[in-house]
């Protein structure tokens, strides 16, 4: 492992899934063959050409990358240090960066002959992609939602009903993200034959994290051209949200071995990262454990019980981490912080004002590190932020932290 | 040699197939829960299966999921489930104990400290659902060290190919999952079960016991008579669940054991 350090960060995970102590594969024995067999086939896909082409063909004529790079010039001017950049991930079809992956998995699903396609959804970014998908190539789509974000999600909801998919809400242990994807987990052992689970982050057993954070790549890929075609060089930083983790993972992969790079993510720290667990921050307030297929931070209680997170954006709001987050954290590669709801409100409303763009509530809490951090560095200093979701989805939600009602407009 | 191999040794010598029971530990009580499986081997039990309560049980339908809500929300803890199986040998030192669960709040608490804890408080036996043979560092090769079996979950999943790395490292027995998905869900069938145990026996020495989907004192013995026996667990859990006095539910735990020894 020290050997491989020196050489590269790029290499993870091993041929057991494993990124340092972290990742693996914490499944039943049902889903061990399924597991395996989704390994071989990503690992023929990853290296046949005809499986990238189709890729590279709808992200450019279905979801419209690559996207943009932008000089966020007025922000960079009202804070008055760095320049910032944002990586336009939110102008992807369906709103966010969750297709680049939804892609990859459906067409690699399509090749197995799966016929039937699961997925797990929080505020419905990933539901609403998978569904998407689904309905262009005729698949049969379930998505498992915690009851709890069926009623505070609803438009997204209606949009996944509109293109064709059973939306189930799910009531089992507390109706959140968690125990979507444990249904989701109980739906893929108990249809094995025909059913194909497209998990929406870079978590769950081996290969997903890998193969997820490939598809995500994209993002971090085009943004090092962008960059190079602008300004001729790297980032000095680069910043992105973390729920899972898949938009920063994305964001970050290609930039592992720039050590020049300093690399920021940044958790949902809720109410406050402290004693009350009222966040989601599991990095900065959990400690290792095992779920869902993966060893990772988690948020826990004293004898190994997962919590639920809290956080002002549903798709911020799961308990664990992609394992390799987990790794890069304790190597040090990366640089973990958390930035309150408050906080991301504050981006939230500053980017509408100053850009014209509003943002979902996630990429609000990378934006909001960036306002703490922007403003003490040089007019050099580059930073490039993932804008990975656009924010219509959470105009009540805000409307409603900001006392509005919208249905009145006072 | 463990409980459960002098178990499994008495039951061949007396040609009687097993019947193993499940029960959530602290469901719906601590005092209750004790009290219940006290109860299990005058009702005909070979072997206790005992849940360890978790917030996440990935593989268990909503009869299992409950209770171990029911269990945690009573404050029931590992230690707590320890120090119940410690209780329980103070009157029973020869009926086997195994605890199933999810892997979790045994790495929480730390492997090592797991093992001699389980060992002092007389378990005989672990099945950890999302250990599977890629994993057996973790806790299978430890636990064999330490004494302990560890029982391995066999599926219509697994293939001839993987069937022997399911069996490398397996004691005990082995557990037949007969059927793909979770807990209490689709009825196993007999007629379905028989050529994959036939299949598995082919391959080891150790007895094949079957679960998932065995409610009723007829299945109990439909699928024992083609096994070396069955476990029931959501069937039983539901009564303590529907909150049926203790002596109804062994009645019903007895029914379920005379079946399987029929068999």
């Amino acid at each position: 492992m020290a050997e491989d350090l020196i050489n590269s960060f790029m290499t993870g995970p091993d041929e057991n899934g494993r990124f340092g102590m972290f990742g693996g594969r914490f499944v039943s024995e049902t889903l061990m063959p399924l597991i395996l067999e989704l390994e071989e086939q990503y690992e023929n896909a990853k290296t046949d050409q005809s499986f990238w082409d189709e890729m590279h063909d709808l992200w450019t004529h279905y979801v419209g990358r690559p996207s943009p790079l932008y000089h966020a010039a007025r922000l960079t001017a009202h804070l008055g240090g760095a320049k910032i950049y944002m990586k336009r991930d939110e102008l992807n079809h369906t709103g966010a960066h969750k297709i680049n992956n939804v892609l990859g998995q459906i067409i690699l699903a399509r090749r197995m002959g799966k016929t039937r396609i699961i997925a797990e959804t929080g505020a419905g970014q990933h539901g609403v992609a998978t569904a998407t998908v689904c309905a262009k190539f005729g698949l049969k789509c379930v998505v498992y939602m915690g009851a709890h974000d069926v009623e505070r999600q609803a438009p997204n909801v209606f949009r996944m009903r509109l293109l064709g998919a059973e939306v189930v809400p799910v009531t089992s242990g507390r109706g959140t993200l968690k125990d979507a994807m444990n249904d989701a987990l109980r739906d893929w052992v108990t249809n094995v034959r025909d059913t194909f689970y497209c998990i929406g982050t870079v978590a769950g057993p081996h290969p997903y994290p890998a193969m997820v954070r490939d598809f995500q790549s994209i993002i971090g890929t085009e943004a090092k051209e962008q960059m190079q075609a602008a300004e001729g060089r790297l980032p000095d930083t680069i910043v992105a949200a973390i729920g899972g983790g898949s938009n920063a993972m994305g964001l970050f992969y290609p930039f592992l071995d720039d050590k020049s790079v300093n690399i920021i993510g940044v958790e949902a720290g809720g109410k406050g990262v402290n004693a009350k667990m009222e966040h989601c921050a599991s990095l900065t307030g959990g400690r290792p454990g095992v779920l869902h297929g993966n060893r990772t931070y988690l948020l826990q209680d004293d004898d190994g019980q997962i919590l639920e997170g809290y956080s002002i954006s549903a798709g911020l709001d799961y308990p664990g981490i992609g394992p390799e987050h987990s790794w890069l954290h304790d190597i040090g590669r990366a640089e973990y912080v958390s930035i309150t709801d408050a906080e991301a409100l504050e981006a939230f409303k500053l980017c509408c004002e100053q850009e014209g763009i509003i943002p979902a509530l996630e990429p609000s809490h990378a934006l909001a590190h960036v306002m703490k951090i922007a403003p003490d560095l040089p007019h050099d200093h580059i930073i490039c932020m993932n804008m990975c979701g656009r924010g219509d989805k959470d105009i009540f939600t805000v409307a409603k932290h900001l006392g509005v009602d919208i249905d009145t407009g006072s | 040699m463990t409980r459960i191999d002098r178990k499994f040794a008495a039951l061949k010598a007396e040609g009687k197939k097993a019947f193993v029971a499940y029960v959530m530990a602290g469901d719906p009580d601590a005092e209750t829960s004790l009290e219940i499986i006290r109860g299990l081997p005058g009702a005909g039990v070979d072997v206790i299966e005992m849940g360890m309560p978790f917030t996440d049980p990935m593989a268990d339908g909503p009869t299992i999921q409950l209770a171990g809500q029911r269990a945690l929300a009573g404050g029931q803890t590992l230690q707590k489930t320890l120090d119940m199986v410690l209780a329980f040998r103070e009157t029973d030192d020869e009926t086997p104990i195994v605890m199933m669960g999810y892997y979790n709040p045994i790495y929480n608490r730390g492997v090592d400290r797991f093992l001699a804890d389980a060992r002092e408080a007389g378990i005989d036996g672990l099945i950890v659902v999302d250990l599977p043979p890629e994993e057996d560092a973790e806790l299978c090769i430890p636990a064999q060290a330490a004494g302990l079996n560890f029982i391995r979950l066999a599926t219509p999943t697994t293939d001839d190919k993987r069937l022997p790395k399911v069996l490398t490292n397996t004691s005990g027995f082995v557990y037949y999952v007969s059927i793909t998905g979770i807990t209490g869900a689709a009825e196993a069938q007999a007629a379905d079960v028989g050529p994959e145990v036939a299949r598995i026996k082919a391959k080891t020495d150790l007895p094949v016991i079957v679960g998932f989907g065995i409610r009723t004192p007829e299945a109990a013995e439909a699928i024992a008579s083609v096994a070396d026996g069955a476990v029931v667990g959501s069937a039983i859990v539901k009564l303590i669940e529907q909150e049926r006095p203790v002596p109804e539910i062994l009645a019903y735990v007895r029914s379920l054991a005379d079946g399987a020894h029929r068999a």
